[in-house]
């Protein structure tokens, strides 16, 4: 529901938005990609900005790889449904056979609530007027926030998001809109980077 | 915006594609593997900030900073993820009735 309707607020068409829950499938770089066009920043921003969220999922994949089919039609199935919720529900079963089937029922579920929440919430915000009278404007940091809070276990994570914040912040008067978050994810690549090094 | 829309479509859609299908060596550097989860972390931080404190290249304090302080309230009483949302947009829309 949140995301059809924040993203038809910040000015994506419906087909645009559905077609974003059922072809990008994963939530961060959707929210994302409405988040950067909501605020003013042009799509190509958001675009980059959702590609660089969608990077974690390499990884998902890299860990689901042992456990999934290895045939090629499937694997091309699977591999829309390697995200955040699946991951987390397949390796936590010790029997491959349960991994898998974990896998998939989360997958699907998700994919089918997630798409019909996305048009019911799109359609709603067709026949709002002004998204601001229903305080859709702050909807997007709160979403982004659910998604941040359970990354936030550690100090080191923390700290992270905190600079990460402070620097967006101090660039956005100078750049257009949606570069903060390009400049900060390149930021955040150096420090890993640098201090995998040490 | 379709354009940009399909496109990060194809991208993130290629990024899950990858991880299943590279040779596992490629992915597997330990730098890579240290950094790619911090990127979520920075890149979520920064549009919770600038999608509160900001409106075009202006920052501004307005109704959207109480709303996300609820949020916060609601994250920490580890709320669902819809309450947390709705929570934040019927403060500012409260507050902007008042």
């Amino acid at each position: 529901m949140s995301f059809g309707t924040i993203s038809t607020a910040a000015g994506l068409s419906l087909p645009q938005t559905c077609a974003l829950s059922l072809l990008m499938f994963t939530g961060a770089s959707q929210f994302a990609l409405v988040g950067v066009v909501g605020a003013g920043g042009s799509v190509w921003a958001g675009a980059a900005t959702a590609a660089l969220l969608g990077s974690r999922n390499a990884l998902y994949g890299l860990r689901l790889s042992s456990i999934l089919e290895r045939s090629g039609l499937r694997r091309l199935f699977a591999a829309h449904f390697v995200i955040d919720e699946t991951t987390a529900m397949a390796i936590a079963r010790e029997d491959p056979a349960q991994s898998r089937f974990a896998f998939w029922a989360t997958g699907i579920a998700l994919f089918v609530f997630w798409n019909l929440g996305t048009l019911a919430g799109a359609l709603a915000t067709h026949f709002v007027p002004d998204p601001k009278v229903f305080g859709l404007d702050a909807a997007p940091p709160a979403a982004f926030l659910a998604l941040l809070a359970p990354r936030l276990r550690a100090r080191e994570p923390m700290a992270i998001a905190l600079a990460a914040g402070v620097v967006a912040l101090v660039c956005l008067p100078f750049v257009p809109a949606g570069v903060p978050l390009l400049i900060v994810a390149v930021l955040v690549a150096v420090f890993g980077v640098v201090r995998a090094r040490r | 915006m379709w354009a940009g829309v399909l496109v990060a479509c194809a991208a993130c859609y290629a990024l899950k594609l990858a991880g299943l299908s590279l040779p596992a060596g490629l992915l597997q550097d330990a730098r890579v593997q240290r950094t790619i989860p911090l990127v979520p972390v920075a890149l979520l931080a920064a549009l919770v900030a600038t999608n509160t404190f900001s409106t075009g290249n202006h920052l501004v304090l307005d109704v959207r900073a109480a709303a996300l302080g609820v949020a916060v309230v609601a994250v920490l009483l580890r709320a669902p993820f819809l309450v947390v949302v709705a929570s934040a947009a019927a403060t500012a829309a409260l507050l902007r009735l008042l």
